[in-house]
C-alpha cells in the first residue's frame, strides 16, 4: 500500500514545501486547521457583510446590537442555534436525515484544498485543480437531495428537486466558462492560472465571467436563482425540517459555498492573490469579500426567477453565448498567441457587449409563457 | 406489459398546503393546493383561522361603538372600513354630513388608498421573490402617510377616525402643510419606483401574461376595485355611484387590458397616482367650520334598514345594516372586498407553476381580517 508521500511524490508537479518539520503530514494537518478556520470566520463575514448591506440596501439598519457594530450577531447565532432542540420529524428516514448535512458540507470544504491564497500557499496543487472543483461542488447537491428526500416533506423534495435540476443545467455553462481561463492560462491548476494573470482574466474573458458568475450564482442558490429556498413559495425549501445544528450546518454550507464561488471567481478572473502593496493572502480576502458583496447586490435587487424560466436561462441563453465564448477563446489563443494584450482585451470587451446585447433582444424569459 | 409502458415514468399527483402558517398568505389562510411535480392542477381554498365573529359583535355594541371593531376588518386600510361603515349608519339615520368633513373623510380615505397600494405593490413585489427590497422602500413611503394619520388621530394602525356625522376630531394647524410635503414626495416617489420596476426584465417574466382573469369571469365572480378594472370592467364606486363628494373631483378610473398580474400592478401604480390628484383638489378647495354634525351618542335610526358602499382601496366594501329602532344594530353584514376578490384565485391558477401561485394571489391584494371578519 502506497503512503501518501509516495502519492504526492507520483504527482506530476509538486509544489508543496518538503523542508518544513514533520514532512506532509505536518503540511497537510496545518493546512486543513487552517482551512476550517479560515471557511468559519469568513461564514461569519460574509454573514455580517450579508446581513448589514442587505439592511443598508433595504433601507434599515441590519443586525447592529451584538458587540460593537453588531459584530458579533453570527456568534450570537451559532451559540442559540448549539443550543437548539434537534427535531427530527416522525417519518423521516432517520440516517439519510442525519447525513444529508455533512454530505453537502463536506464537499465545500474540500473546495479550498486547491484555492491558492498566495503563490504555492495551498493544501495540495493539483495539477487538475479546477477540474478537481467542478467535479467536487457537484457532491454537495447530493447532500441537498438527501436532505429534500429524507426529511419527508413535500416542501423540501420540491426544493431539492429545483436544485439537482437547476445545478444538472448550470454546470454546462459554468465548466465551458472555466474552459476559456484555462486556454488563455494553458494550466488547470489553479496556483498557475493565478500566475499566468499578469493581467487579470476578466478583461480578456468578460463574457466567460459573466457567464460564470450568472453560473454560479445558481448552482449555490443566491438570487435570483435561489428556488430552493425560496421561502416565499417553500417556507425554506430543501432544510425545511432541519433544526439545530443541522439547521447550522446546512446555513454553513450556503455561505461557504459563496465563498467558495467567490474564490474560485477571484482566483479565475481577478487574478487571485496578486496585487500591489498589500499581503497575497490580504488581497485574496478582499477580492473575495469584493465578490460576494456583488452577489449581496443582486440579492437586494432582483425578484426570483421561475423554474422554467431558470432552465431557459441556462440552456437558451449562457450555454450557446458560453460555447461561442469558449470558440472565440480558441481562435484568438490559435490564431494571435503574441497579440498585443490591450487589443485583444477591447475586441473581447465589444464581442461581449454585442453579443449579450443581441442575445437579449433574441431571447426573452419567457414572458409568463408556460410549456408544461 | 409493452416496452413504452414500462419506460413510461408513473406519476401521480400530490397535495400540498399552502398555510394556514406559510411565509407568503399574507396572513392565516390556507390553500390545499393538487400539484402534478410543479404545476398546480387545482386549489381548494380553506379561510376561517381568523374569525371573530365581527359581525355578530355589532349587534351587542352601540352604532358609534361598533367603529373601532371596523378597524380590525381591513386592518391595511382601516379609515376606509370606518367611512363604510359611518356611511351606511348615516345613510340609515338620515344624517347630514358638514361640509369640512366630506372634505376630511375625502383627503383620509384618498391617504388610505395610498398606503393600502404602498403595502399591496410592496408585497406582491415581495411574493414574487425581490427579497424585501420593494417592500421596506413601500413601508418607508407608508410610514409618512402614516406619521399624518398620527397626527389626525394619534394612532398608526387602528384608526377609529370616522364617526357618525363626520369625524372625530379637526385636523391639527401642521396638517394641511404636511400633507402638502407628502404630496410631492409621494408623486417623485411613484415616478421613480415605477421607472425602476416597469422594465425589469424578471419582473415582467413573472408578471405579463401570468394568472390572466377574463374581463367575463371578473363580472360573473364579482370581482371588484383595482382587481376588476386591470381585466378591463370599467368599475368604479367613485365615479359609477358617488358616494360622499366624489362627484366634484377629477380623476380618471385606470383599466388594464389583459387582465394579468402585470396589468394588476400597474393600475395600482396607476391609481396612487389618481389618488395623489384628488387630494391635491381636495386640500386646495377644502373650507372651514365644524368637522362633526350634531349627532347624539346614543342614536336610534329608525326602523328599516340600508346599504352603503364604497371604493375601498381593495374593491367593493359594503355594509348593511339593520335596524330594530334600538341603539345597537339588528343585523350587520359586511361586504367583504378581500373574501370575493379571493373566488377568482382557483380559476387564475390552474396550470400555472408553485411560484406562479404565490404571485397571483400576493396581486389579488387581501388581507385575512376582512376575509375571515
Amino acid at each position: 500500500m502506497a503512503t501518501p508521500e509516495l502519492l504526492i511524490q507520483n504527482l506530476p508537479m509538486q509544489v508543496v514545501p518538503p523542508d518544513w518539520p514533520g514532512g506532509y503530514w505536518w503540511h497537510w494537518l496545518f493546512f486543513t486547521v487552517i482551512l476550517i478556520a479560515f471557511v468559519l470566520t469568513m461564514v461569519m463575514g460574509v454573514i455580517y457583510i450579508e446581513r448589514r448591506g442587505l439592511g443598508r440596501m433595504q433601507s434599515r439598519l441590519g443586525p447592529n446590537r451584538t458587540g460593537p457594530f453588531g459584530l458579533l450577531q453570527a456568534v450570537a447565532d451559532a451559540v442559540k442555534v448549539l443550543l437548539k432542540e434537534n427535531i427530527v420529524p416522525d417519518k423521516a428516514d432517520k440516517l439519510v436525515h442525519w447525513l444529508a448535512p455533512v454530505v453537502a458540507f463536506v464537499p465545500v470544504l474540500m473546495i479550498f484544498a486547491v484555492i491558492p491564497f498566495q503563490n504555492g500557499a495551498l493544501l495540495a496543487d493539483l495539477n487538475i485543480g479546477i477540474l478537481y472543483v467542478v467535479a467536487i461542488s457537484s457532491v454537495a447537491t447530493v447532500g441537498v437531495f438527501m436532505a429534500g428526500w429524507g426529511s419527508s416533506n413535500k416542501y423540501s423534495l420540491l426544493g431539492a428537486m429545483r436544485n439537482v435540476a437547476a445545478v444538472v443545467s448550470y454546470e454546462m455553462p459554468l465548466v465551458l466558462a472555466v474552459l476559456g481561463v484555462v486556454l488563455i492560462a494553458g494550466s488547470l491548476s489553479m496556483n498557475q492560472i493565478v500566475v499566468a494573470q499578469d493581467i487579470p482574466f476578466i478583461l480578456f474573458q468578460p463574457l466567460g465571467f459573466l457567464i460564470f458568475f450568472a453560473a454560479g450564482c445558481a448552482e449555490i442558490n443566491r438570487s435570483p436563482f435561489d428556488l430552493m429556498e425560496a421561502d416565499q413559495e417553500l417556507v425554506a425549501g430543501f432544510h425545511t425540517e432541519y433544526s439545530g445544528m443541522k439547521f447550522a450546518m446546512f446555513y454553513l454550507v450556503e455561505y461557504a459555498e459563496a465563498i467558495a464561488i467567490s474564490a474560485i471567481i477571484t482566483t479565475l478572473f481577478l487574478g487571485g492573490w496578486r496585487g500591489p502593496l498589500l499581503p497575497p493572502w490580504l488581497w485574496f480576502i478582499v477580492k473575495v469579500f469584493i465578490v460576494f458583496f456583488f452577489m449581496v447586490w443582486t440579492r437586494a435587487t432582483f425578484p426570483r426567477v421561475r423554474i422554467d424560466q431558470l432552465m431557459a436561462l441556462a440552456w437558451k441563453f449562457l450555454f450557446p453565448l458560453a460555447l461561442i465564448n469558449l470558440f472565440v477563446t480558441a481562435i484568438q489563443v490559435l490564431v494571435w498567441p503574441d497579440a498585443l494584450p490591450w487589443i485583444v482585451i477591447i475586441i473581447n470587451i465589444a464581442i461581449m457587449v454585442i453579443l449579450v446585447v443581441s442575445w437579449s433582444k433574441l431571447f426573452k424569459l419567457g414572458w409568463g409563457r408556460l410549456n408544461v | 406489459m409493452t416496452t413504452t409502458e414500462m419506460m413510461t415514468l408513473k406519476t401521480e399527483p400530490f397535495v400540498l398546503n399552502f398555510g394556514p402558517v406559510h411565509p407568503s398568505t399574507h396572513g392565516v389562510y390556507r390553500m390545499r393546493a393538487t400539484l402534478d411535480g410543479e404545476v398546480i392542477l387545482d386549489i381548494e381554498p380553506v379561510v376561517g383561522y381568523l374569525h371573530r365573529g365581527i359581525e355578530k359583535l355589532s349587534e351587542e355594541r352601540t352604532y358609534s361603538g361598533f367603529i373601532p371593531l371596523t378597524d380590525r376588518l381591513d386592518y391595511i386600510s382601516p379609515m376606509s372600513n370606518n367611512l363604510g361603515y359611518c356611511l351606511a349608519v348615516e345613510k340609515l339615520a338620515g344624517i347630514k354630513v358638514p361640509e369640512r368633513a366630506e372634505y376630511l373623510r375625502v383627503i383620509i380615505a384618498e391617504l388610505q388608498r395610498l398606503a393600502n397600494h404602498c403595502i399591496a405593490v410592496g408585497s406582491f413585489l415581495n411574493d414574487t421573490g425581490a427579497y424585501y427590497t420593494p417592500f421596506m422602500y413601500a413601508f418607508r413611503e407608508r410610514e409618512k402617510i402614516v406619521d399624518l394619520f398620527d397626527m389626525v388621530c394619534g394612532q398608526r394602525l387602528t384608526y377609529n377616525y370616522m364617526r357618525i356625522g363626520g369625524v372625530s376630531q379637526d385636523i391639527p394647524d401642521e396638517f394641511l402643510p404636511a400633507l402638502k410635503k407628502l404630496v410631492e414626495q409621494m408623486s417623485r416617489w411613484v415616478e421613480e419606483y415605477d421607472f425602476l420596476l416597469m422594465q425589469n426584465e424578471i419582473l415582467l417574466a413573472r408578471t405579463k401574461g401570468v394568472g390572466i382573469l377574463p374581463r367575463e369571469t371578473a363580472i360573473n365572480c364579482g370581482i371588484s376595485g383595482p382587481v376588476a378594472r386591470a381585466s378591463g370592467v370599467n368599475w368604479d364606486l367613485r365615479k359609477n355611484d358617488p358616494y360622499s363628494i366624489y362627484d366634484r373631483f377629477e380623476f380618471d378610473i385606470p383599466q388594464g387590458e389583459t387582465g394579468d398580474c402585470y396589468d394588476r400592478y400597474r393600475v395600482r401604480v396607476e391609481e396612487m397616482r389618481q389618488s395623489l390628484r384628488i387630494i391635491k383638489q381636495a386640500m386646495n378647495d377644502i373650507p372651514a367650520g365644524t368637522v362633526r354634525a350634531d349627532v347624539p351618542h346614543l342614536i336610534r335610526p329608525p326602523k328599516g334598514e340600508a346599504y352603503a358602499h364604497l371604493e375601498a382601496p381593495k374593491g367593493e366594501l359594503g355594509y348593511y345594516l339593520v335596524s330594530d329602532n334600538s341603539i345597537a344594530p339588528y343585523r350587520c353584514h359586511i361586504r367583504p372586498t378581500s373574501l370575493i376578490n379571493l373566488t377568482a384565485l382557483r380559476e387564475m391558477v390552474k396550470g400555472w407553476k408553485v411560484a406562479d401561485l404565490i404571485a397571483i394571489f400576493g396581486s389579488i391584494d387581501i388581507t385575512m381580517g376582512e376575509v375571515d371578519r
